[in-house]
């Protein structure tokens, strides 16, 4: 029993990060129809972001309310202005070219931000007082990611028979905080009814005077932000950065995006606990080398019985 | 290509409102429409007719920046829009409901209708011409917080048109109303149209139901494969041997 509320712990808060980059996935799919492949990537930039944020604030400030704060802001905004660049120069020019060319263009930025971080490039720059500035690629292998929340045992239950770790409960509230702010701009606000008469379709919400090119770009900085701050608290957890970890995640997560249902945004939110919990089980009652395999087997019986996911109506695809 | 046409009758003056000359426009290889010129007034309703395929989607799609034209000159009031965005012409006083009506499924009747008003931030007025709607349209204030989706075809059509008007528009365009509608469905419809331009809505309106755009209509024009051939008041053109040939099918 004590195991089993354990494991349920530990797979939601795998399950909120996964939600919370499922949830770029689906925002993106929904007013583009496209599969950003790159998201993950995106996501790993900007855990470094966030990397080198907290190695520049040191061991003392990175661990504090503030500069815990600043490392979530810096990655996110970094990561918001990325997936401008992105959908501007890299997306956009080809909005009326056929699907394919923009899913394969996807998968370049996807290769190129992966491996090309994987690159050792890096140059010194003289600031007068006897400072420099070094900007350098991380280079290939992982590095470990600081401790900015100093784990400690926030409860424990019987002979440890359970135990919670702040930064697992701290994790799922920021999870949580950003799952329910985006819920609450997505069917709330004026931007959210405009993201959703886009993803309908564009050129009927241009006829409402919604300007749908700053609606797209404004959707891809919300999801790029979004998983930056997930993808630091994944870092958080395995305490580890490396520039392959945007296309392990970024796999997982689509992977719960496909299940909710993609471009529906309360089954990414779905997709990607139920993704976390059964990953979670299966390691903790099966074997830890069995997660990957059960993770997509699950994938596919869920495409089997649903093939729109979860929460998708496939016979509702618009004509 | 003016020359060609066939005009009837003498059309009533009003102030000028939309004027479009010369226009073209091409899907790849398929020329859709090859130099259509019309006219809309200030407080006119004008009916464009033509068989399928003709052009008439085309023609208001391209007024209202939902296409770029290959040719051609597009006014409104005093002021060149060719090549505008669609988002662009909203603020200038055109409202387009589409072919097919176009209403947003996944949303509320609520939702929808507030997109209609998305770029006005006068929010007392918006409430006031929300209810002027509910009035002509009880249906949807019934509907207000069902999804949009779950409307019978009649209603979609009766929101696509309100959402249109709560832009406050100068100019209304609307492409095939009546289609697979039921017959006293499509009478409200028309019925609410009279009062939207006894209101001060200049209307263009697209219909293959000929008799019904012609008698609604103060002026019409006929398409025929991109073309305009026939232009004339629409009791004229009702009465001519051609279009009751034609389109009316006798
Ligand atoms: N998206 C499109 N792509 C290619 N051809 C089109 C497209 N839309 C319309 N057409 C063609 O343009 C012509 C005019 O079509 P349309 O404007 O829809 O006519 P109407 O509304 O009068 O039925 C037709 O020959 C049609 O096949
Ligand atoms: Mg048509």
């Amino acid at each position: 029993m004590a195991q089993l509320l354990q494991h349920l712990i530990n797979g939601l808060a795998a399950g909120t990060i996964y939600a919370l980059v499922a949830l770029g996935y689906t925002m993106v799919y929904g007013v583009l129809k496209l599969i950003n492949f790159a998201h993950g990537d995106v996501m790993m930039v900007g855990v470094y972001m966030g990397y080198a944020t907290a190695i520049g604030l040191g061991r003392q400030a990175q661990s504090s309310l503030w500069g815990v704060a600043l490392i979530f802001a810096a990655a996110m905004l970094g990561c918001a202005l990325l997936g401008f660049f992105i959908e501007r120069f890299a997306y956009r020019p080809l909005r009326e070219k056929p699907r394919l060319t923009a899913l394969i263009t996807a998968i370049g930025i996807s290769f190129a931000l992966s491996y090309g971080f994987q690159l050792d490039l890096g140059f010194k720059l003289p600031l007068p007082g006897g400072y420099e500035l070094s900007l350098a690629l991380p280079g290939a292998s992982p590095r470990a990611f600081p401790e900015i929340i100093r784990p400690t045992e926030w409860l424990i239950i019987g002979d440890r028979d359970v135990v919670i770790w702040n930064w697992q409960v701290i994790s799922f509230l920021i999870a949580l905080g950003l799952m329910l702010v985006l819920q609450y701009l997505v069917y709330r606000t004026r931007f959210g009814r405009a993201m959703r008469a886009v993803s309908w379709d564009h050129r009927v919400a241009a006829l409402m005077g919604i300007p749908t090119d700053r609606v797209i770009a404004l959707t891809f900085m919300l999801s790029s932000a979004l998983a930056a701050g997930a993808g630091l608290l994944y870092a958080i957890k395995d305490t580890s950065v490396s520039p392959l970890m945007g296309l392990y995640v970024g796999l997982k997560a689509f992977v719960a995006a496909v299940i909710g249902g993609i471009g529906n945004v309360p089954g990414a939110v779905v997709g990607g606990l139920v993704l976390g919990l059964v990953e979670e089980f299966v390691v903790g009652y099966a074997a830890s080398t069995w997660r990957d395999a059960v993770a997509f087997g699950f994938l596919i019986l869920v495409l089997l019985v649903k093939p729109g996911g979860l929460f998708g109506r496939v016979a509702a695809e618009k004509v | 290509m003016s020359e060609q046409v066939k005009t009837l009758g003498e059309r009533r003056s009003f102030p000028g409102l939309l004027t479009v000359e010369g226009l073209k426009v091409q899907y790849g290889a398929i020329q859709a429409l090859r130099g259509v010129s019309l006219q809309v007034g200030q407080g006119e309703v004008v009916a464009l007719i033509g068989a399928n395929g003709a052009g008439k989607t085309s023609t208001l799609r391209a007024v209202s920046g939902m296409l770029k034209p290959s040719a051609g000159r597009i006014t409104l009031g005093s002021r060149d829009i060719t090549g505008l965005k669609a988002h662009q012409m909203v603020p200038l006083g055109m409202a387009h409901a589409p072919e097919g009506r176009g209403i947003f499924p996944n949303l509320t009747v609520q939702e929808n209708l507030e997109l209609g008003a998305y770029l006005r931030s006068d929010t007392a007025e918006i409430q006031v011409d929300m209810e002027k709607n509910f009035t002509l349209f009880p249906v949807l204030k019934e509907r207000r917080r069902q999804m949009a989706g779950t409307l019978s075809g009649g209603e979609q059509q009766m929101l696509a048109i309100a959402r249109a008007l709560l832009s406050r528009p100068k100019l209304l365009l609307l492409d095939e109303p009546s289609l697979g509608l039921a017959p006293q469905v499509t009478e409200t419809i028309f019925r609410t149209l009279r009062d939207v331009n006894a209101a001060g809505v200049s209307v263009l309106l697209v219909e293959q139901n000929a008799h019904l755009a012609l008698n609604a209509a103060h002026y019409g024009y006929v398409l025929e494969t991109g073309e305009v051939v026939m232009a004339g008041p629409g009791k004229a053109l009702l009465d001519s041997a051609e279009v009751r040939r034609a389109y009316l099918g006798e």
